[in-house]
């Protein structure tokens, strides 16, 4: 293999072992917002004890996002630095301004909400975990729209220098909001909340199935059933199809392997479970006509352009985009049987919790969210190739003409080991807390005590 | 051109940013198999940066976005040409990062330990990594003329870049010290008392060879030094913080001596800025394929945009680290939360 397929291998590796963290900082971060309100509007103690357990939970999945989005910010530069040197004007910016706006937020905050649980009063608790939860929801707005611009380029010129062909910056604006940013992050901020509430829905099931902590289990369910419910709901009908017809006016190449589909026509199928034949240049499988055409446009006159009218060279792997993407819609959409499921027996007096095999389906869920939310990466990324830049610059061109392939496998093997071993010990550790559980609240001091507001906390005489 | 300039001073800024506050948490690793003798007094050390440190790393991740927007060039060039070694720099920061996380989390004598050496060992290794990575760029690079350098892991070892590692190492240990002897009390920051101005004397010693080698060997980076005698005062200030630093150990003013010895690093850092200015990366084959500010930036449109996000951005930043430093004042305790 060529340093450049393997740099590929390498930055699907490590982004996808990446992204399994951030989507629970964000959306666990929005529950944990959620419980430090609860606590101060009723002062009842169950949802402090439920912020101290989730609270540790957080700083492990929190250390294994930072142990690896390290090496995101500098791949660029390692493995892709004529990418780097194209597009340094405008994809650097916006990694700039989520260090600037959304880590040292995340970086400052998180030791006071790690730290700070018996040291701040509930209201100071609650505004270092606010703060916490919004610079990761921030920071996710800056990567969406660098990796938005990738997808979609607007607001920028190539103008050729003495050292090459460079992207220039016209309008920060349409840099930004490029045509698919704003779809995007909806996609991706109710996909990472799906990922927060099914990993509490998950512990809780788990609890209920094994009889502990039946108080805590219950009330995790009071707070996110409905919300993943509905969260279900609006990722594929507002989001999803959303995104798809932005894909299918401005990718046309990925929507026809994301599909499958071969011949620009009108009234194209959608293919429900199927496999693509590249050597007959054919799609087989379970087919609703006309569908494709009116998830795209609305309407079944809608023309989708097909595999044929897009030259070979520029198509991506078709087999891995058309399968990433049936993954990602079929368990997309199984979430919101699920959750309405979940929704008539949590409200129909709490049957849900002697439902043995409604819980099960419950603890399997973050697996579940997870897998679709990687899924859904590959679509994007994989359906992109062979474009770095969507019909700007090759994913080939981009490659850092340094690299050899010694180089690259020395690296991929050191990412290979040590995630394997790093992934092996975070679930061995989130087993342990999980099967721990949350501890009988334990005040060093009553928490009327404790400084909540900027004025005690900074006139709070020195410790020693 | 302005602006050029003015992003090469607000990236030597938050490298600096990055040297005082992760510098001291690095040292504070560096130290901690030494310093901690028993699991109290190490969870002690690990605690005395543990709501902290994240932040601090923080400052190096701005510093590479921010030198991938303002000089996208230096960046493509300097991370792909330093390939295995900011490989290395990657696998200990990551197995930094998850040491301090897990160490804590099980009881056993033996899991505690490894993590512990794992803790210190990466902070060791990214503090010389980092410190031959700057030796290999003031000594200049096999830079061709299309931007790309071309060098082997093992040729960065030269000994010059050596030296600079081994005094980076240094630097952060001593400075790490002072940062331990104010949140350190009883028989553990006795400890570190005794460490501290041996640090101090070692990192003085050592520093002074590396002035002494850049002045006979790396005399290229001596010519905007030549052309303006004042700027001499950037060296000579660092100096005279280290000697404040000392007396204040001394002096058990303890507080005073960690802004002194932040600003000397400060200072360190500024008068290796001016000898490479204008350049970003020197190259050994052609001093024409030199990177410098001008030629590796991004375009002024970018450049502005950037400054405006910086100056919005940075009071607020520079605010409340402030805050949380100020809330976590004072000797470290252990409590339920702690690591």
């Amino acid at each position: 293999m060529n340093p450049e397929m393997l740099s590929r291998l390498q930055f699907a590796l490590t982004a996808s072992f990446h992204y399994i963290y951030p989507p629970i900082s964000i959306g666990l971060g929005l529950i944990m917002v959620l419980l430090g309100v609860l606590y101060i509007r009723s002062r009842n103690p169950l949802w402090r004890r439920m912020s101290f357990f989730w609270v540790k939970i957080y700083a492990l999945v929190f250390a294994m996002g930072i142990a690896t989005g390290v090496v995101q910010e500098f791949e660029f530069g390692m493995n892709w630095a004529d990418y780097s040197r194209f597009v340094g004007n405008i994809f650097g910016s916006l990694l700039a301004a989520e260090g600037v706006f959304a880590f040292f937020l995340e970086g400052g905050f998180l030791g006071l909400m790690l730290f700070g649980g018996r040291r701040l009063g509930p209201r100071m608790w609650l505004f270092a975990t606010f703060m916490v939860a919004f610079g990761a929801h921030f920071s996710a707005v800056w990567i969406i729209m660098a990796n938005s611009w990738m997808q979609t380029p607007e607001g920028y010129t190539v103008t050729v220098t003495d050292s090459g062909a460079r992207a220039v910056m016209t309008s920060f604006w349409e840099v930004m909001f490029t045509p698919s940013f704003l779809s995007r992050i909806g996609h991706v901020l109710v996909s990472a909340w799906m990922v927060g509430t099914s990993l509490v829905l998950s512990v809780s099931a788990w609890y209920l199935l094994k009889k502990r902590h039946l108080e805590v289990a219950k009330a995790g369910f009071k707070i996110t059933i409905a919300l993943f419910f509905v969260l279900s709901l609006v990722q594929v009908v507002v989001f999803g199809s959303e995104s798809a017809s932005i894909v299918a006016e401005y990718q046309p190449s990925k929507l026809a392997a994301m599909e499958g589909l071969w011949e620009t026509t009108d009234c194209a199928p959608m293919t429900l479970i199927g496999w693509i034949d590249k050597e007959s240049g054919t799609t087989k499988g379970i087919q609703i006509p006309c569908m494709l055409s009116f998830l795209v446009g609305g309407s079944t006159d809608t023309v989708v352009v097909g595999l044929n009218d897009i030259p070979e060279e520029l198509w991506p792997p078709l087999q891995a985009t058309f399968m990433a993407y049936r993954i990602m819609i079929s368990l997309g959409s199984i979430f919101i049987p699920i959750g309405l499921l979940g929704v008539i027996f949590y409200y129909w007096q709490g049957r849900i919790f002697n439902m043995r095999w409604l819980l099960w389906i419950f603890v399997l869920s973050i697996f579940l969210t997870e897998a679709v939310t990687l899924s859904g990466w590959a679509v994007a990324e994989i359906g992109r190739q062979p474009w770095i830049v969507y019909g700007v610059m090759k994913t080939a061109e981009g490659v850092s003409p340094t690299l050899t392939t010694a180089e690259v496998v020395a690296s991929l093997s050191i990412f290979i080991f040590l995630y394997i071993a790093l992934f092996a010990l975070f679930i061995f550790l989130l087993n342990a807390k999980i099967q721990h559980g949350p501890d009988e609240l334990e005040e060093d001091k009553p928490v009327s005590a404790l400084p909540d507001t900027f004025r005690e906390v900074f006139g709070r005489p020195r410790v020693s | 051109m302005t602006l050029n300039i003015i992003w090469y001073v607000l990236f030597v800024i938050i490298i600096a940013g990055y040297l005082i506050l992760d510098g001291f948490d690095l040292g504070v690793g560096i130290l901690h198999l030494f310093i901690g003798k028993n699991d109290t007094e190490r969870r002690l050390v690990l605690n005395s940066i543990g709501p902290i440190w994240d932040g601090n790393e923080v400052w190096l991740i701005v510093g590479g976005g921010v030198l991938f927007a303002a000089f996208p060039l230096a960046y493509a060039s300097l991370f792909s040409g330093f390939y295995l070694a900011m490989m290395l720099v990657l696998l200990f920061l990551i197995l930094r990062t998850v040491a301090i996380e897990f160490r804590s989390k099980r009881e056993p004598q033996g899991w505690r330990n490894l993590w512990d050496i794992v803790f210190s060992l990466s902070s060791l290794c990214i503090a010389l990594l980092l410190g031959v990575a700057f030796g290999n760029i003031i000594a200049g690079l096999p830079l061709d003329a299309e931007g790309n350098i071309h060098i082997m892991l093992f040729e960065m070892l030269k000994p010059f870049p050596l030296l600079v590692g081994i005094t980076a190492v240094a630097m952060m240990a001593m400075h790490g010290a002072i940062f331990l002897l104010l949140k350190t009390g009883d028989e553990l920051q006795q400890r570190v008392k005794h460490w501290a101005p041996r640090l101090m004397v070692i990192f003085f010693v050592l520093n002074s060879l590396v002035v002494a080698a850049v002045f006979f060997f790396q005399t290229h980076t001596m010519e905007n030094y030549n052309s303006s005698l004042l700027l001499g005062l950037f060296p000579a200030i660092a100096l005279v913080a280290l000697i404040v630093a000392w007396r204040m150990v001394r002096a058990e003013r303890y507080f005073v001596a960690f802004v002194a010895s932040s600003a000397m690093i400060t200072l360190l850092l500024f008068s290796g800025a001016i000898g490479l200015y204008p350049n970003l990366l020197i190259s050994s084959i052609d001093p024409a394929n030199n990177l410098t500010i001008n030629n590796a930036a991004s375009a002024n449109n970018t450049l502005r945009v950037m400054l405006v996000i910086t100056l919005i951005g940075l009071p607020f930043v520079l605010a409340y680290t402030a805050g949380v430093y100020y809330f976590f004042r004072g000797k470290t305790e252990l409590t339920a939360e702690s690591y």
